[in-house]
């Protein structure tokens, strides 16, 4: 079972969270993206953008991941971003749905949840109003599937 | 102010016996004294306050104007009481012109939906300020997109000060009304209120001032501003949620149409014809909040037993404390510099957005805001997302703004 993260602010602003903060990962634009969407958070004004490109088997070859707004958003998509190459669409979704669990109701006992650097972010948990903070950069992620395959 | 007000206010004012008043005051947040610092977002209630709410629901919970027995009575006596203790508090003509509402919101709605839908049309001009929140925004825009007409906005300068030639510019016989905030929530700059009616008034267009952030901090005197409309809310002034006034001048209130239709605001009903009733019950239609509007009327009772003649001087004295040492904070840079401003203290770091200094402050039991509190035009007009922002009461003191210093500290130890 992963370790949970301690609660105090240093588990909330830990080496990898302010690693990913600090060093964000895959923010160069891409020009040829197939999937694309931005995502405001309303209430702070904050925003995350996703953009992938697939190869011909459908997996996803390129990732851009940017955002604005506080170390959580920041972190979250840097870690998200880093798990993507290599997946299909589906993969990436059901990624996503596991992401979103682990955050909504914890860790499942196996910790299969191939979370990687994602599983830093349990520590957000003890903070409930910065959930969205961390989940903002996969409602971008799923809004550009979501419109990717409407018009595929 | 009357002159027991002031023998009352020329007592020492002592804000550790003030804050006895307040019971919540004396809590931990998360191992740490609380320090409450977002009295912008709503202030805390005084025992008297809660008191007035208890009292009403165990002794004389009833609905007003309605019955003849003696608790119907008692709660109409006092709902009535309310309302004339907060037209004294700001000094308006006549009751009639105290209308409760649920907030400043709806205030502002109310005359979005019936003065300014009667009189706005296609090509006219409503103008509001470059610092207004959301709720002096929106409603504007509806009824504008509604209308065909142009809302137009005052720019501000960079410490947050209205630019007043470019408003004396844009008056013309196409305004047809001036909708502007009295203190800026985001920013706290204080408006030359009067100025601004003065120069309205010339160009024939009336005004509605948002004084939302006003009335906790200072005196608003309705004949010295002579506005004619001024909305604020009763939470942000020591009073419970869920009830605001719409002071409005008794001759526009007149002529105006009823916001909502219901009970209380009627004369007579028949299917062919409803009379409406008089001001300032025409507005208020069905059973109001009686307990809350009470409890504003002990709320207003306290802030004029303290008097603003104290309150301002030991504000005055925290915001010039509070603004020393925040800009003396390398990587701290505060947002609204006006010259003359309220308690408040919008501020960015190099190093840490808003929501992260948010979290840490709170983790010392320190309360802010952080956002754009619901005023993103300001935040756009600064090319900023979002500001934290620590907002000052009479009940704050300069131990307060201490732990604010030493919780920035801990925000630049995690963000260095």
């Amino acid at each position: 079972m992963p370790q949970q993260p301690d609660v105090s602010l240093d588990g909330l602003y830990g080496d990898l969270v302010m690693d990913h903060y600090r060093n964000p990962r895959n923010r160069t634009p891409l020009d040829d993206a197939d999937v694309e969407a931005e995502e405001f958070n309303p209430f702070c004004g904050d925003r995350a953008t996703f953009q992938l490109s697939l190869d011909d088997d459908g997996m996803v070859a390129g990732v851009s991941a940017r955002s604005e707004g506080c170390s959580i958003i920041q972190a979250a998509t840097s870690m998200l971003s880093s798990l993507l190459p290599g997946k299909s669409l589906g993969e990436v979704e059901e990624l996503g749905t596991s992401y979103r669990e682990s955050m909504r109701n914890g860790l499942k006992d196996d910790g299969v949840d191939g979370l990687g650097d994602l599983l830093a972010l349990q520590v957000v948990r003890q903070y409930p109003v910065r959930i969205k903070c961390a989940l903002l950069p996969l409602v971008a992620l799923e809004e550009g599937i979501k419109a990717y395959r409407s018009k595929s | 102010m009357t002159t027991g007000d002031r023998s009352t206010s020329a007592a020492a004012f002592d804000v550790h016996k003030v804050r006895d008043d307040f019971p919540i005051l004396k809590q931990q947040v998360n191992g740490n004294p609380l320090v409450y610092l977002d009295n912008g977002a709503t202030s805390q209630k005084p025992q008297s306050v809660i008191d007035a709410i208890v009292r009403y629901y165990t002794t004389e919970n009833s609905n007003v104007h309605r019955g003849v027995h003696t608790l119907s009575q008692r709660a109409t006596d006092d709902y009535e009481g309310a309302r004339a203790k907060i037209r004294k508090f700001i000094n308006a003509g006549d009751d009639r012109e105290i209308i409760f509402t649920r907030n400043t919101t709806e205030g502002i709605n109310l005359v979005a939906h019936t003065y300014a839908r009667q009189h706005v049309g296609p090509g006219d001009d409503i103008i509001v300020s470059n610092m207004e929140h959301h709720s002096n925004i929106v409603p504007w825009q509806m009824l504008c997109e509604e209308k065909g007409a142009n809302l137009k906005v005052v720019p501000i300068d960079d410490t947050g000060e209205l630019l007043m030639d470019e408003y004396e510019q844009m008056l013309s016989p196409r305004t047809k009304l001036v909708s502007i905030t009295h203190v800026s929530n985001a920013l706290g700059t204080i408006l030359p209120a009067a100025k601004i009616v003065e120069l309205a008034h010339a160009h024939g267009a009336p005004v509605l001032l948002d004084g939302a952030q006003a009335v906790p901090h200072m005196p608003v005197d309705m004949q010295e501003l002579d506005c004619d409309f001024y909305v604020f809310s009763g939470h942000k002034l020591f009073g419970p949620t869920g009830i605001g006034i719409l002071y409005g001048k008794a001759e526009l209130l007149e002529a105006m149409p009823p916001f909502m239709g219901g009970g209380d605001m009627i004369k007579s009903v028949t299917f062919e014809k409803t009379i409406y009733n008089d001001l300032p019950y025409k507005f208020e239609a069905g059973t109001p909040d009686i307990a809350s509007a009470i409890a504003l009327g002990a709320a207003v009772d306290y802030v004029t037993n303290l008097g603003f003649d104290q309150i301002t001087a030991h504000e005055e004295e925290l915001l010039r404390y509070g603004t020393q040492a925040l800009t003396s904070i390398a990587g701290v840079r505060l947002v609204g510099t006006a010259p003359h401003k309220a308690g408040i203290l919008s501020f960015v770091m190099d190093k840490a957005h808003p929501h992260d200094i948010g979290t840490i402050l709170d983790e010392q039991g320190i309360a802010i805001r952080t956002g754009h509190h619901c005023a993103q035009p300001v935040m756009q007009r600064f090319r900023i997302p979002a500001t934290a922002r620590a907002s000052l009461a009479f009940y704050n003191t300069k131990e307060d703004i201490d732990a604010l210093v030493k919780g920035i500290d801990r925000v630049l130890e995690v963000f260095s």
